[in-house]
């Protein structure tokens, strides 16, 4: 028989704030354990939590950005339960009315556009680590009330790989409006999967495993083929799947039984009453809305059509939102968009890898590709030494015209200058000369090479041609 | 020259250091005394640092002669020790909290330390403020200085007996049910539950976060009018205070009560009411129509339903605020465990005493799957009824009278084996918290037998300058009588 794979995932992600979510300690990764803490992120007694106003923008911006329902009117929970990790034994959470509802998110698998539905979005504070010793175990807090938001989608991925292109899609969107910097080393995007199979045509959903310690996109995937694996070998088998929390072993690659519903948490959610309601008036909700930027997707799709660039280049230039601004910036300001998204793809990007730096660290500025672009097309330089001029412009930015004649680069387009190098080539290489008119058409590319080499990369190309093959031919 | 220093009031102290009659050190070291000679019987308090306080005394007459006027400058305070002071304990007379040492101020206290207060100690209470006659102290059973066989009402019972006993000049309790309150009526001193939201819980070691209050428990209602100035205000620290001007309460003292309308709720004066207890509220009665107050008859129809309402409520939140005290961060942890589910087990089980795990056990069970809405949303919703009552009742008066408590202060043991007796005296208090309503306990006419009785002045929200008004009215007159 055939199986259905359902997946849904709840991915938690850290926001990008300077305080905690309850308290004014700042957020931050790698600090000496216990140091980023105070009575309220410690869970002393007597503390109280007061909301950080920019946690709630974040999530707001994240919910417009897939297209949520904004509650007007939302609120926080407390929910329950022991572990060493959690200073209150409760975590502040939201529960039946989280700040978004609804909206989805595109993805791209194998080139077949899919759309995720996204049941809700909410907010939360986040628990300290636990570390675990010969005979002893250790809480830093320092992570206990960063701000936590937790991403839910409806059961819509059937494989592996639809649950990975989501967990990508995801990253840039998220990347896209800065709500966190999803750096998966440093815990800022983490996840749990909800996966069930059921047999093919069956409409009600198989029993599920819910799966913990996912911490790479990668992780996901591989737990997930495991998974199907696991749970369609019990269903040919006959055996029937228990509902479970399993845990991912990444080392050996298998999950493992954590826990069953039998044990599960009643977690006694009831409203904070330290924390006051959410409103979010509707004027905010638009103010807000008016700062969104476009979508990835959206951009690529119109980067294409609007510069007539190739859809890969289209991709590539819309995937960061700092390089498709600066591209947006740079071909707004050219007649030849083409050319200036083709010196990002090539040395933009490979400069940014090199040096394994960002666009904003570098001078180069939009206005000077676009000059750059445009003294090319001009015929004012060539290609050499138009690449020279954008070295200078990566180490020491500059307006490319000034460092063009500073340098002596410009482009000669002289005849007569052209033509005595022609002919002093054509005196001093007599035996390229004689192998062209037998016939050997390479021999034309070395005594242009000749020439270019005579001018110091300046003498313009083409002209060199013309002039070298009408004293050949003549 | 000689005075009586632990009958002092506040304003009174402020006089005689103001006027360089005494000083704050004098007056420090005069109840620091008095608490050696009388506490060992009465056991208000759990701990008094005496060099502490005398330090603090010496600073506040340095200040003083410089100049300084601080409103509570150099006045001896006993604080409950629920509330965190920085570098003192704050163990909330729990086993579970010994040794903890608190690392910051209350935002109460800082603004009591701002004004000039001086902290004589910390004192005895119900654990975790879970009870009704400081019977459930985990180190000490305090007994009301007025009659020392009787409690002195809880859980505030440390800061009501400390002031009877002259011990302090006035204390700070917290009131959830009636803890403020109930025990100044068994005491004969004023206990103030202001509004919620009045005072800033920030530092108020949390029972139940939607019912607790800070307040004053002093020997005279002026008093209570000046410690409530110097604690009341928004705080960031606390999203639950709200931005209401801080009058000065003092101003709001009159004499009379010309025009003032006081309902009488029917359904606090209810048969079976301990006789002494409502003569004497007859007589309260009587006094303030004497003193030009108009006497109104209201209806509380949902009153029946409170002390439910109140013991799902306060024991819900409870049993989540409750949850930190785990071992992990601070206090009592169990010596020898096996894994993280057996130290909480054992250090809970070490630590707290049966009445806190009674709630506890009943909050986490009102809170559970499948009983949350038949328990927890139901009591909510009554909760906004008897709230609804308060409102409607306030259209057709200013405030209202009723007895703070059904008995008098009942007797050490009396009823420490029926817990359901011991919640019943919360009946007439507790409505009040759930209605977020300010209400006070004023001395009144004692029973034959010389207890002291508590009549209870009940005002809308923000209405603390009326019921302090009339309370100083009742206090003045009855002082006459």
């Amino acid at each position: 028989m055939n199986y259905e794979t359902t997946i849904g995932l709840e991915v938690h992600v850290q926001l990008k704030t300077q305080s905690k979510m309850f308290c004014a300690c700042p957020t931050g990764y790698g600090a000496a354990p216990n140091t980023l803490v105070c009575p309220v992120c410690l869970g002393y007694p007597g503390a109280m939590p007061v909301m950080n106003e920019e946690a709630i923008r974040l999530t707001v911006l994240t919910g417009l950005m897939i297209g949520s329902n904004i509650n007007e009117l939302s609120k926080f929970d407390r929910k329950s339960y022991f572990y060493p990790d959690m200073p209150k034994n409760y975590q502040i959470s939201q529960y039946d009315r989280p700040l978004c509802l609804g909206g989805s998110v595109v993805i791209e698998v194998d080139g077949v556009e899919k759309t995720i539905g996204i049941t809700r979005i909410h907010l939360e504070e986040d628990v300290g680590k636990s570390t675990h010793m010969a005979r002893s175990s250790g809480v830093d807090f320092n992570r206990a009330g960063h701000p936590l938001m937790e991403i839910v989608t409806d059961p819509d991925m059937t494989s592996p790989a639809e649950a990975y292109a989501f967990l990508v899609a995801l990253k840039q969107i998220l990347l896209y409006i800065g709500v966190s910097d999803c750096n998966l080393e440093e815990g800022n995007m983490r996840c749990d999967v909800n996966v069930s199979m059921r047999p093919a045509g069956q409409k009600s959903l198989g029993t599920k495993a819910e799966l913990k310690n996912l911490n790479t996109f990668k992780g996901v995937q591989h737990a997930l083929h495991y998974e199907v694996e696991r749970q369609s070998g019990m269903l040919t088998r006959g055996e029937r799947v228990i509902q479970e929390t399993r845990r991912w072993d990444p080392d050996q690659g298998i999950t493992t039984s954590m826990r069953t519903k039998e044990d599960a948490h009643d977690y006694r959610y009831f409203p904070e009453p330290d924390l006051m309601p959410v409103v979010l008036a509707a004027a905010q909700i638009g103010a807000l809305k008016a700062t969104l930027p476009e979508l990835p997707r959206t951009r690529r799709f119109r980067f294409a059509e609007q510069y007539g660039i190739p859809a890969y280049d289209a991709g590539v230039l819309s995937a960061d939102r700092d390089i498709a601004d600066f591209f947006e910036a740079a071909a707004g300001l050219s007649s030849n968009p083409k050319a200036v998204s083709n010196w990002i793809m090539t040395d933009v990007l490979r400069v940014l890898a090199e040096r394994e730096t960002t666009l904003a660290a570098l001078p180069l500025t939009a206005a000077a590709l676009a000059s750059l672009v445009g003294l090319v097309d001009k015929g004012s330089i060539n290609m050499t030494g138009a690449k020279t001029v954008f070295e200078v412009l990566i180490d020491n930015g500059g307006d490319p015209a000034r460092i063009v004649n500073e340098r002596g680069l410009a482009q000669v387009s002289d005849g007569g200058a052209i033509e005595s190098l022609v002919d002093d080539a054509i005196v001093a290489n007599p035996r390229s000369v004689e192998d062209y008119r037998n016939g050997k058409k390479a021999a034309l590319q070395f005594l242009v090479g000749q020439v270019m080499k005579q001018s110091r990369g300046k003498a313009n190309p083409p002209m060199v041609m013309e002039i070298l093959m009408r004293k050949l031919e003549g | 020259m000689e005075f009586d220093f632990n009958a002092l009031t506040v304003a009174e102290s402020r006089r005689l250091l103001d006027g360089g009659a005494c000083t704050s050190e004098q007056l420090t070291a005069a109840l620091v005394q008095r608490i050696r000679e009388r506490d060992p019987e009465i056991k208000a308090y759990v701990t008094v640092d005496a060099e502490m306080a005398l330090a603090q005394a010496r600073a506040a007459d340095i200040a003083r002669a410089a100049g300084g006027r601080g409103v509570l400058l150099g006045i001896p305070l006993g604080i409950k020790d629920l509330l965190n002071v920085e570098g003192q304990p704050c163990t909330c007379s729990s086993r579970l909290l010994e040794g903890y040492i608190a690392p910051y101020d209350a935002t109460a206290i800082a603004r009591l330390r701002a004004a000039g207060a001086v902290f004589l100690g910390r004192t005895n209470m119900d654990e975790f403020a879970m009870g009704s006659s400081t019977e459930n102290s985990a180190f000490q059973v305090t007994r009301n200085p007025i009659d020392t066989t009787r409690v002195p009402g809880g859980s505030s019972g440390g800061s009501a007996a400390a002031l009877a006993a002259g011990e302090a000049i006035a204390t700070l309790g917290t009131d959830t049910g009636g803890s403020i309150r109930q025990p100044a009526a068994f005491c004969g001193c004023t206990g103030l539950k202001p509004t919620y939201g009045r005072i800033s819980r920030y530092g108020l070691t949390a029972f139940a976060s939607s019912l607790d209050q800070i307040g004053p428990m002093t020997k005279s209602v002026e008093d209570a009018a000046i410690l409530l100035g110097v604690m009341s205000g928004l705080d960031p620290m606390d999203s639950t205070t709200l931005d209401v001007p801080v009058p000065d309460y003092t101003k709001a003292l009159r004499e009379d009560l010309t025009g003032i309308r006081l309902g009488l709720p029917r359904e606090y004066f209810i048969d079976g009411m301990d006789p002494a207890v409502r003569a004497s509220m007859d007589a309260a009665v009587e006094l303030c129509r004497s003193l030009g107050a108009q006497i109104v008859d209201v209806s509380l129809p949902h009153t029946e339903y409170s002390i439910a309402v109140y013991y799902i409520i306060a024991t819900a939140e409870a049993s989540a605020n409750l949850a930190r005290f785990d071992g992990v961060r601070y206090g009592h942890r169990t010596a020898q465990a096996d894994d993280p589910i057996d130290m909480y087990g054992k250090t809970r089980q070490e630590g707290f005493g049966p009445e806190v795990k009674r709630r506890i056990i009943l909050g986490t069970y009102v809170l559970s799957s499948g009983y949350y809405d038949a328990y927890y949303l139901k009591a909510q919703k009554v909760r906004t009824l008897i709230r609804r009552d308060f409102e409607h009742a306030f259209q057709s008066c200013d405030a209202l009278l009723a007895p703070a408590t059904p008995t008098p202060a009942f007797r050490v043991g009396e009823n420490t084996s029926d817990p359901l007796k011991m919640y019943l005296s919360d009946v007439f208090t507790a409505t009040a918290n759930l209605a977020g309503i300010c209400a006070m306990s004023v001395p009144s006419y004692p029973t034959p037998e010389g207890l002291p009785v508590g009549l209870q002045i009940l005002g809308p929200a923000f209405g603390e300058e009326r019921i302090l008004h009339i309370g100083h009215a009742f206090e003045k007159r009855l002082g006459r009588s």
